[in-house]
């Protein structure tokens, strides 16, 4: 396949010119979050670390690491790095405390994020003649944004649908002759589902690339759509905290997705020592950003474990590649597309006035999570009414659902009915296999 | 006046059942009535039995939630219609049921209602002055 690039310079540059142009912009932005970001501030000054200290990109390692925790401690506007009047956008994750992680965007931070996911568009063979329909979420969720935005830099003809109404979105996709689809993947698996149960062939169906991310999906899962759709498809990695998706994005050769590197800077660590590790090795992944303005985390590290590659890729991009994430350092679950901690479960049980007996089941039926949460009820809770207990497992899912997004389905249940092995509840049960 | 109900919340999976009753059988204790409303997950079972004191004892014993209530027990005539009279005089009344369960005896030509409603004086005022006849836990011993 012929291959197109979107900004070639950058995504074929030389690996002594992006380093050099790393190294450049991590100069500069080191001085930017410690001129005018306290918290960054005192977290150098904590480790002894001056701006001048850092000269280029191997100076990286040098810098203090920065979590999800610090985040959360910041909210809403500690790590916030321009006047908010120099902001036009913010997007926001769901939070393990009930408080959310804001992220805040310049013109320039939304630019760039665009660029990256036109980077990702183009890669897949995408161009001006082709019609692209976005079906993840328009919000607070970065994905429904993201896609948008790189769709419109490349040319295409978006269709805005957001996530849901699966009819209609097999409507536009037939009638306007969608080419792209952008969705998580187990949306696109559903929507192949319907499509065939309408009797649509994946010969009948007008797509040809799909970009699918937000949350893991398998080897298997991908044949499976690449089948029923007709179409090649792509994964897409991103976060909120970095920027949203097109951190990473996969390319023809489909073995793993190229981090915009000049944006984005990947390290693996080691996530109990912190000790950078090696290419190739298998550790925590850490981004620093090296271009955004607004909120321009240095070192974040994902808890998402993963491996980098340098090896040459058929696509012509010199872009290092990262694989898959393998799992988590944290219980972090992602469901639906949706980061899920056990934590908030227990923050919502203790709000609504249960005991922090809980159990979280996960699995996949026929391409789709299902999200069940195992409550015990306390002898206080006990009524002799079914009405009553049906009325507080909607309620109680009503809650959980304010506080992540998703409904889970909830049951009540009689105490110590969840098992427990050497004292320990197992709080979660993940049937689904990803990996 | 009102009779005790033990209403048991259990987990609705194979084997429940037997073990509630099994462990009231080794305890001596006998069932008058036994109603279940159940879901998928779960299962809620209402039991009227001859010693509450004893069957409420071995139950929480082994880990049962449970929860005594006052529940209404009317006794009605063995005859199409019957049941029908009273819940019509509670419906007069504005009294809710939240729901009933009924059983026979095979030396009496009657049939037992428990009645679940919020207001059990209300409702038993009502029924004796349509002259029904109320059980009460001295009955339910003799049953």
């Amino acid at each position: 396949m012929a291959q197109n690039y979107y900004q070639k310079e950058i995504e074929t540059m030389s690996r002594e010119d992006m380093k050099a142009l790393q190294s450049e912009k991590l100069v500069k932005q080191v001085k930017h979050v410690y001129e005018n970001v306290p918290y960054y501030r005192s977290l150098m000054d904590e480790k002894g670390i001056k701006p001048e200290d850092i000269k280029g990109i191997d100076d990286l390692h040098k810098l203090p690491f920065l979590t999800k925790a610090d985040l959360r401690d910041a909210y809403p506007y500690g790590l916030l790095a321009k006047p908010l009047e120099d902001c036009v956008r913010i997007h926001s994750t769901s939070g393990t405390t009930g408080r959310r992680v804001v992220a805040f965007y310049t013109q320039n931070d939304v630019d760039l994020w665009e660029d990256c996911c036109a980077r990702a568009i183009v890669a897949t063979g995408g161009s001006k003649k082709d019609v692209c329909q976005v079906a993840y979420g328009y919000g607070l969720f970065t994905g429904g944004f993201g896609l948008n935005g790189g769709s419109h830099k490349v040319g295409c003809l978006t269709l805005p649908m957001s996530s849901g109404n699966t009819e209609r979105q097999i409507q536009f996709m037939m009638d306007l002759n969608a080419t792209i689809l952008c969705c998580t993947p187990s949306y696109a698996a559903y929507i192949g589902e319907s499509l065939k149960e309408q009797g649509y062939k994946p010969e009948d169906i007008p797509l040809k690339a799909g970009i699918f991310g937000a949350e893991p999906w398998t080897e298997e899962m991908r044949k499976g759509i690449e089948a029923t759709l007709g179409i090649k498809a792509y994964d897409i990695y991103g976060l909120t905290e970095t920027t949203g998706p097109g951190v990473s994005f996969e390319c023809s050769e489909q073995t793993g997705m190229h981090v915009n590197e000049d944006h984005f800077f990947a390290e693996i660590i080691d996530p109990d020592t912190g000790e950078v590790l090696p290419e190739g090795s298998k550790g925590e992944l850490v981004f620093t950003s090296l271009d955004k303005e607004a909120f321009p985390l240095l070192r974040y590290r994902t808890r998402d474990i993963c491996v980098l590659s340098r090896k040459k890729c058929s696509c012509g991009r010199t872009l290092i590649k990262m694989a898959k994430p393998m799992g988590r350092t944290d219980d972090m679950l992602i469901i639906r597309g949706v980061n899920v901690f056990p934590s908030q479960i227990e923050t919502v049980l203790l709000k609504e006035g249960y005991e922090p007996n809980y159990q979280i089941v996960v699995d996949r039926v026929n391409n789709n999570d299902t999200f069940d949460v195992n409550v015990e009820m306390t002898a206080e809770q006990f009524t002799d009414k079914l009405g009553d207990v049906l009325k507080m497992e909607k309620a109680l899912a009503n809650a959980m659902k304010i506080m992540l997004g998703i409904n889970p389905a909830v049951h009540l249940l009689p105490p110590k009915s969840i098992a427990r092995s050497e004292g320990k509840a197992v709080r979660v049960i993940d049937k689904r296999k990803l990996i | 006046m009102s009779i005790k109900q033990l209403t048991v919340f259990v987990q609705n999976s194979k084997g429940t059942l037997v073990r509630v009753t099994d462990t009231l059988a080794k305890n001596n204790v006998n069932l008058r009535a036994l109603s279940i409303a159940e879901t998928e997950e779960l299962g809620i079972l209402r039991l009227i039995v001859n010693d509450n004191q004893t069957a409420e004892k071995v139950l929480a014993d082994q880990g049962y939630l449970i929860k005594v209530i006052d529940v209404v027990g009317v006794k009605i005539g063995d005859a199409p219609g019957k049941l029908t009279e009273a819940l019509e005089v509670l419906d007069k009344a504005d009294i809710n049921v939240e729901y009933l369960y009924a059983f026979m005896t095979r030396t009496e030509k009657h049939a037992y209602v428990v009645l679940r409603v919020e207001n059990n004086d209300e409702a038993e005022r009502v029924l004796e002055n349509a002259g029904f006849h109320l059980i009460t836990a001295s009955d339910v011993d003799k049953l």
